[in-house]
């Protein structure tokens, strides 16, 4: 029935160790991916979606608490590959990164030819001049002339190091890219440049995308699926039909109606308190506290309930 | 406020800043012992006393605490007077208005060195006719030595170890020897130890006549600390080097420190070519010989601590921190928070004290720390190159007379290591406490 | 309900001449270039002849891309930056030709609301004393009366209970909240106008909005003037009446904020809008439509019109040449367009 998802996550749980506790970044997250389609995690500031890239991609900080669950690549559970393999084969390989402020993160040292050209050369063992040779087809794919390949940094502007790092992500060619906040510091014609870059990627190379953002307005751009985080946990899942013209879970309509819009004057809502710390989350639905729809069952936490192949963790859809 | 507690929590968690913490905290304490217990001027008067004020201190004695660490015991220097009864005094009248005073002294020898010398002080009272003395010495052994008979002007030292007739009638070039050991074995003398005891019959001639005698004994080791050439006890300029070595440090780290910061930020703010100017300066100062231009100074106008003093810290501001905290003025000038203060009307003297130097504190704080140490170090290293404050005593003036008087090549290492251990641990305490500091408030340095 | 508001709004700037409160005529803002300290290598052409006119209780928008010359336009209207021609007035009042004491009172009479809440914000100082300092530099002395004013100005900006805020840091509040000190402190000092750049691009999503809304009750409720500065055209409508369009220093269309949206005639304007997302599973299928290239450089801007390198429908020997002058093109709507220059409406060419 379901044709084999490209991605599975099931019940990740990543918990750091703090000085003030232990923080629960990731609380038993599960989702799922198919090929070639493009899903949009969206949360505000310290929801956990950061963390969750990181737990998908295996790259943990010293402080780890605990890091269990199963990630299926391609119907294979890459949990219990050693560090050495998952590096090898998976990380870069198989599925890439582009961090947060990646323009900032280049190495101002260092030609953005040598800098795309390093993943090739380090995962997939080629030498300089094939990996370069790999560089200039991924600047052609993000559109970045190839005069630039000895450029340094500084000499570019910003859309135009975002798009560098968009290719050293893609230069081993990987099946599935995970952004974080990719045009968050850039202006309007910029990111709609960027957009228009990872559609035609997405089209042309047939990748999947797992976009990280609290930009609900342009996350749009690239959606076919759509997950919500809050708390360190995912309360929403579906496609984005759906869920853009009408979502199921209360704080997933309250962060709707705080999108201003430019096409239609609506009355702009916004959610009173504050999100809870994930260092101690409350008990029961974590979003009680905030929602107008609570009601007595919401002490305890929901389970996952589908309601026509979307996912909510809401009580009001028990059926 | 609460910043400065919370860092001092953090302060603690370093096992490193609380050995620094603890030194430093030391040695306030000794400085403040040393200012205590020998108010200035008194410290001044001994250091610079004479033959009167430490006569009875023996010369390059190491501290008595060495007779711990060997085999071989070193006779302890001690004192004793009649005036105040350690040297007990029977006095008789006799036949026509003679009076008879006899002395008697005992005292321990336990030691398999012998001493420097035995000198005895006399004080005496009278008209026209000199008291008479006579001087035996009694050995464990139960032998009787007479040491010497004669007459006592009003004052008289006599020394035993350079007294010639004692050196006959001894047949000894070294009395001391003599006086203590076997005299059949005189090939390897080993002193004999018991309870020796000093005997002095004196007549007075006169009915007011008065004898008085203090005996000094010289051993081989006095003091806690030892003594240098000129007989003073080291404990007064090792106390006293503590206060004199932290006001130097510290006043001159706190002095630089702060000026710098403000010049730096004047630069920074105004730029121009008041910015230019200071910079020049300083790349003048930096290719100028610091150490030779405090010699210069110290030379020809005045070693006074004062003066080096100043001339350390107003040549140490326009150095390599002036660019440093430039550097991070300018970095600061552009901030938000002070363009915001700039739209609200802040004046440009109240955006450098109020918003800017704040922030330069946690920076300041651990430099400042780490800098004590090399101050103290330069005064040190003036004093031992003879342009110490001449007045003071300070641990690099014990280095310079130890120098100069060959403590190395004499074996004389207490004299030299003592100020130096001092030095040292100055150095490492603040160190240590300036390296913590600098984690915690810098917590890019931090490991994870 | 915000509709209404903003229709009344527009109604009402039409039946009445409200006061002009500031007047920016011929502005030019020219940043010199050294080299080596003395010879010039040019000068970067932050803002080049802009003019324009903020009414009394009037909330309008620049918007533009980054290194359109916003900023250096805002820093100039603050004071903070020396015009190198034309004229800032203030109520009739040069505002270059302020002596000290003038350009203290000039500097309470507008309130600076920044983007990055946390920079804005000393860190090593408490929110009493983030408060208390331009009422001290603005000269009130009694310490009474001062945290009278912070206390109140709190309660304003909803950071209640008081007591819990007056004596935090800035890092131990959330971006929200730090937003909401910077705004009590940009008001504390009863301005007539505040100058907002990009005050909520920094914020999460849903605290955007509230901040918003804080802004536009602090309007309402103080009749201010707010110069409100942004690159997202979708907040645009919720916040302001007319909207001036910038790029590369130059200003290339403004209007009231519907005239706009329903008929922008500027290319550069219509792709801000069309790059401009409303949350639409739609929008996934479609690719937009993005002028080639990137904003100029100001230290040598194209002859003639900015954007002729990258607009689609440029004329080529008038566009390159130049400059194209303001045409209004509908009652209160001008733009600089050569592609206008036949639909002057009967108010005629502004010169």
């Amino acid at each position: 029935m379901t044709e084999e998802k490209l991605l599975r996550v099931e019940n990740l749980i990543l918990h750091f160790r703090t000085g003030s506790g232990v923080v629960q970044a990731v609380d038993g997250v599960n989702f799922d991916l198919g090929m070639n389609r493009a899903v949009v995690v969206l949360g505000e500031s310290g929801c956990g979606k950061s963390s969750l890239a990181k737990a998908v991609l295996r790259l943990l900080p010293r402080n780890v608490a605990s890091y269990t669950g199963r990630v299926f690549l391609d119907g294979k559970d890459v949990m219990p590959l050693t560090d050495d393999e998952f590096r090898q084969n998976i990380r870069w390989v198989a599925m890439s990164l582009v961090p947060q402020a990646a323009m900032n993160a280049l190495n101002p040292v260092l030609t953005v030819g040598e800098q795309v050209s390093e993943p090739a050369m380090v995962h997939l063992g080629v030498n300089k001049k094939e990996a370069l040779e790999m560089a200039r087809k991924m600047f052609h794919h993000v559109g970045v002339s190839a005069d630039f390949l000895e450029r340094y940094p500084f000499e570019l502007s910003g859309g135009m190091r975002q798009r560098v790092a968009i290719a050293m992500s893609l230069v081993t060619s990987p099946d599935l890219i995970i952004l974080d906040e990719p045009t968050s510091a850039l202006d309007v014609l910029t990111q709609a440049n960027i957009f228009n870059v990872l559609k035609r990627l997405k089209r042309e190379l047939g990748l999947s995308f797992i976009l990280i953002t609290h930009d609900i307005a342009t996350s749009s751009e690239l959606a076919d699926d759509v997950a919500v985080m809050y708390a360190g946990q995912m309360v929403e899942m579906g496609d984005a039909e759906r869920f853009f013209s009408g979502p199921l879970h209360p704080y997933s309509k309250k962060l709707m109606a705080s999108v201003p819009r430019l096409r239609e004057t609506k009355e702009l809502e916004f959610i009173t308190g504050q999100p809870p710390s994930l260092v101690r989350p409350p008990s029961g639905c974590r979003f009680a506290a905030r929602c107008t729809m609570r009601f007595e069952k919401c002490i305890q936490e929901p389970p996952v309930f589908e309601k026509e192949e979307r996912r909510v963790m809401c009580w009001l859809y028990q059926s | 406020m609460k910043n400065l507690k919370n860092s001092f929590n953090d302060i603690l968690q370093y096992p490193s800043a609380i050995v620094g913490l603890f030194i430093v905290f030391l040695l306030i304490l000794l400085a403040a012992y040393a200012m205590a217990t020998i108010p200035y001027n008194e410290a001044i008067r001994l250091w610079r006393g004479g033959e009167e004020v430490w006569y009875q201190n023996p010369k390059f004695a190491p501290p008595v605490w060495i007779n711990y660490f060997s085999s071989k015991k070193l006779p302890v220097s001690f004192g004793a007077r009649s005036a105040d009864g350690t040297i007990s005094k029977v006095a008789k009248l006799g036949a026509q208005n003679t009076t008879t005073y006899n002395f008697t002294y005992d005292f321990p020898y336990n030691y398999d060195g012998y001493p420097q010398d035995m000198i005895l002080y006399f004080k005496t009272s009278f008209k026209e006719k000199k008291p008479f003395v006579s001087i035996y010495l009694l050995t464990p052994d139960n032998r009787k030595i007479r040491i010497g008979d004669f007459g006592v002007a009003r004052t008289m030292t006599f020394r035993l170890s350079q007294d010639e007739k004692l050196k006959t009638r001894l047949k000894s070039q070294t009395p001391m020897v003599a006086l203590f050991s076997d005299p059949i074995n005189t090939a390897d003398p080993t002193p004999i130890k018991g309870k020796y005891q000093l005997v002095i019959d004196s007549v007075a001639f006169e009915p007011d006549s008065n004898i008085d005698v203090e005996f000094v004994f010289h051993g081989q080791v006095s003091g806690w600390a030892g003594t240098d050439h000129a007989r003073r006890d080291l404990m007064v300029p090792l106390l006293w080097g503590a206060p004199v070595a932290l006001a130097f440090g510290l006043i001159a780290s706190l002095g630089t420190s702060i000026l710098t910061m403000i010049v730096a930020a004047i630069g920074a703010f105004y730029g121009g070519w008041l910015d230019e100017l200071i910079q020049r300066i300083t790349e003048v100062n930096l290719v100028l010989p610091f150490l030779s231009i405090l010699i210069m100074v110290g030379t020809f106008y005045s070693r006074s601590i004062w003066v080096i003093l100043s001339v350390t810290i107003l040549l140490s501001i326009f150095t390599g921190g002036i660019k440093g905290y430039r550097a991070i003025f300018l970095q600061v000038k552009e901030s938000t928070y002070i363009e915001a203060a700039r739209a609200y009307g802040a004046s440009n003297m109240r955006l450098i004290f109020v918003y800017m130097i704040p922030r330069m504190i946690p920076l300041l704080i651990p430099a400042l720390v780490t800098s004590v140490p090399s101050y103290v170090f330069l005064e040190a290293s003036l004093a031992v190159l003879g342009l110490g404050d001449p007045v003071l005593p300070t641990w690099g003036k014990i280095i310079n007379d130890a120098e100069g008087n060959g403590a190395l090549y004499k074996g004389l290492y207490y004299w030299i290591l003592e100020p130096a251990v001092l030095l040292m641990v100055t150095g490492l305490g603040f160190a240590m406490l300036g390296f913590a500091l600098d984690r915690i408030f810098n917590p890019r340095l931090r490991e994870m | 309900m915000f509709t209404e508001l903003v229709t009344k709004k527009e109604e009402r700037s039409e039946k009445h001449q409200r006061e002009v409160l500031l007047a920016i005529k011929n502005l030019h803002v020219w940043f010199e270039l050294r080299r080596w300290g003395f010879s010039h290598a040019g000068y970067v052409r932050a803002v080049d002849d802009v003019s324009f006119d903020v009414h009394k209780g009037e909330a309008i928008a620049v918007v533009g891309e980054s290194g359109c010359g916003k900023s250096s336009l805002l820093k100039a209207i603050l004071g903070l930056h020396k015009p190198t021609s034309g004229t800032i007035e203030y109520y009739d009042k040069n505002i270059s030709e302020l002596n000290t004491k003038e350009l203290k009172w000039y500097r309470s009479q507008v309130g600076y609301v920044q983007q990055d809440p946390f920079g804005a914000l000393p860190p090593f100082m408490q929110v009493r004393r983030i408060l208390e300092e331009p009422l001290i530099i603005g000269g009130i002395s009694s310490v009474s009366e001062r945290l009278d004013r912070i206390c109140r100005m709190m309660e304003e900006v909803k950071l209640s209970p008081v007591n819990d805020f007056l004596d935090k840091f800035p890092h131990m509040l959330s971006g929200g909240q730090q937003q909401r000190v910077v705004i009590a402190r940009a008001m504390i000092l009863e301005p007539k106008f505040i100058v907002a750049d990009e005050p909520v691009s920094m914020l999460d999503a849903s605290v955007r909005v509230e901040i918003l809304k804080l802004l536009r009750g602090l309007q309402e409720k103080h009749n201010l003037s707010v110069i409100y500065i942004t690159h997202d055209l979708s907040t645009v409508s919720y916040f302001s009446e007319r909207i001036f369009v910038m790029y590369a220093g130059r200003m290339v269309e403004k209007a009231r904020v519907q005239s706009l949206l329903r008929n922008a005639g500027h290319p550069y304007t219509n792709a801000l809008l069309a790059g401009t997302s409303d949350p639409d599973a739609n929008n996934a299928k479609t690719f937009k439509e993005v002028p080639p290239g990137e904003p100029p450089s100001l230290v040598k801007p194209p002859e003639g019109c900015r954007f002729f390198p990258r607009c689609s429908q440029m004329i080529k020997g008038e566009c390159d040449v130049n400059i194209p002058p303001e045409i209004e093109i509908a009652p209160a709507h001008q733009i600089s367009c050569w592609l206008h220059k036949q639909s002057q409406s009967s108010a005629g060419i502004i010169p």
